[in-house]
């Protein structure tokens, strides 16, 4: 694979497949290359992350989930089960290199949005997971918060979503305690769907938007808070009045001239900053499809919840308004989807983090509607049908 | 579903991308920018399956420039084409062979412009005029029709509108914009987008 030469994952495979292998050997490296503290020699060790047990991905990627009669030759020694980092949920399914069929089909039906706009970044989904026909869930939870400034909608297969949103968090978290800084949404998107890559082809189905807030401060305490208080401020201004302009594109051009413009300090300290600050939205598949914008669904539903959204979304919403028409399309969605339904969350993040609204029931929502539909009739004195 | 167009001139090449980004029967972006630029004056157009155009790209991208890196001068446009096409053709067997078509278009010192045609197969062909996507079909016979090696960049622009014009008519799709550049001596150079009204 080409991401392996570049970023190399070969080291790793080879280390995995035969008998010896030692896991502790990569944390060691691992260690080792966060001791030289320099960003170009570890560059590669951003991608050092754990690849599970590799032995089945030695075989073609498309035999991985599918219902085989092949035994496996090459089988792992018990030794090997044991040292899994223990960072890593229990609940993998990393069994043996023997190719296990799926137990039932799996659920992708879903509604989930998410827009920016003057307040923020906005996400909803629904909460109904199916399973071809049943529901399986009716109250699961499809918008699972990242870090404090970044949240991810979930679509596909709910459990693969929920396990690479916390190999996502895991990552930037390390990221984070590396280098001082939370990394960007952009760079997360791009973490995502390089971790992804190698099952392209696979079973594995995850369609997430990244929703976040980026620009927070390094904290190597070179900056004085207030001059990075300011800078943050200013280029936000700037990013949204060019964000009005141009839907979704960055001004990262008129970013770095402040950014250069500020304290000579600030600049030794801030070399390495990406300048860009405020509201990103990314959706990442599976697939490998990376999309920057400013207004995505995903799932079952979304053709029903981008029609609602193409009407009202615009650039000046305020919160209150934004919430309502997020609501709105989601409701929309999960009565004419059959795998849409149940309640609706809708996650806000600003500059200060995430807020959830309560969960809200879209039964209420219905018999609400249909009583003021009923109300405005009688209200006009004609008798039309339904 | 996605659409590549360039026509060389005598000193330029002009190349032009629709700009949908499209998952199934949906369009997630009305912007996306389908060119990638390996170097001062080589452009790379890239369609085809979902993750492998931009993994793809990204990945002959960071090569040319770290040939560059390494090297000291950049290379050309016919270097390019061929360690690409190189790529292509070693993947081609491999478990995870690439899907995208391409074309690369740029401007060499010594050799002049050139456009290089390339596909999924790892086929290698350097070529007056080339389109990819299903709009090829509808708009080959017309650059057949007009093109002229010694075409002025305002005539090739109007060749290009011609054929998009063709698509806006008879493509069953939808596509309603197009990035245009031009590639000559001095670079890369963004002209004005194509947008076309509905018909």
């Amino acid at each position: 694979m080409a991401l392996q030469d570049l970023c190399n994952f070969g080291d790793i495979f080879q280390e995995s497949v035969g008998t010896a292998r030692n896991v502790m050997a990569v944390g060691q490296r691992k260690s080792c290359s966060y001791a030289t503290g320099v960003a170009l020699s570890n560059s590669t060790s951003l991608f050092h992350f754990y690849i599970p047990e590799a032995c089945y991905l030695d075989e073609s990627p498309i035999q991985f989930g599918q219902i085989s009669t092949m035994q496996s030759s090459s089988g792992i020694p018990s030794q090997e089960t044991l040292p899994i980092p223990s960072s890593l949920p229990e609940s993998l399914p990393f069994t043996s290199s023997q190719v296990v069929p799926l137990p039932f089909p799996m659920a992708h039906g879903t509604t989930t949005l998410a827009f920016m706009f003057q307040g923020g970044v906005l996400a909803a989904a629904d909460t109904r997971s199916s399973c071809s026909g049943l529901v399986a869930c009716p109250a699961s939870q499809k918008i699972l918060p990242i870090h404090s400034h970044l949240v991810g909608t979930t679509s596909g297969t709910s459990a693969d979503c929920a396990l690479w949103k916390r190999i996502l968090s895991r990552e930037l978290r390390l990221y984070q305690l590396r280098y001082g800084r939370r990394l960007s949404t952009r760079g997360a998107a791009k973490l995502l769907s390089h971790m992804l890559h190698p099952f392209k082809g696979t079973e594995l189905c995850v369609a997430a938007t990244l929703c976040g807030w980026d620009g927070g401060e390094p904290d190597d305490g070179c900056r004085a808070h207030k001059g990075s208080e300011m800078d943050h401020g200013e280029s936000r201004e700037t990013t949204k009045a060019h964000l009005e302009k141009t839907a979704g594109a960055p001004g990262e051009k008129v970013s770095v001239s402040k950014t250069q413009s500020s304290s000579f300090t600030k600049q030794q300290c801030s070399r390495r900053k990406i300048s860009f600050s405020g509201p990103s939205l990314f959706y990442v598949c599976s697939d490998g499809t990376r999309l920057e914008g400013s207004l995505f669904s995903v799932g079952s539903g979304s053709p029903y919840a981008y029609s609602i959204l193409d009407q009202g979304v615009r650039w000046g919403l305020t919160v209150e308004e934004a919430t309502s028409i997020a609501r709105e399309a989601v409701y929309r969605a999960t009565h004419r989807d059959a795998y849409s339904g149940n309640f609706v969350d809708v996650y806000h993040v600003t500059s200060k983090g995430w807020t959830r609204r309560t969960r809200e029931d879209l039964k209420e929502e219905y018999y609400r509607e249909k009583e003021k539909r009923r109300l405005e009739r009688e209200r006009r004195g004609t008798t039309f049908p339904g | 579903m996605e659409y590549l167009i360039g026509i060389q001139g005598p000193d330029y090449v002009l190349v032009a991308a629709d700009n949908v980004a499209a998952s199934s029967i949906i369009q997630m972006k009305h912007d996306y920018d389908k060119m990638f630029k390996l170097s001062e004056k080589i452009l790379l157009l890239c369609v085809g399956e979902a993750g492998d155009t931009v993994q793809f790209a990204e990945y002959i991208q960071k090569n040319v420039q770290l040939y560059k890196m390494r090297n000291g001068y950049e290379l050309s446009p016919s270097a390019a084409a061929n360690f690409t096409r190189k790529n292509l053709a070693d993947y081609l067997r491999s478990r995870t062979p690439y899907h995208v078509n391409l074309l690369l278009a740029g401007h060499d010192e010594s050799d002049g412009p050139g456009l290089f045609y390339m596909d999924y197969m790892a086929s290698l062909a350097k070529a007056p005029f080339a389109a990819h996507g299903y709009g090829a079909f509808l708009t080959l016979s017309i650059l057949d029709r007009y093109y002229r090696p010694d075409l002025s960049r305002d005539e090739a622009v109007e060749l290009l509108r011609k054929c998009v014009e063709e698509l806006n008519k008879r493509f069953i799709l939808n596509l309603p914009s197009f990035n245009v550049r031009l590639i000559d001596k001095d670079g890369i150079h963004d002209m004005e987008k194509i947008t076309l009204t509905a018909k």
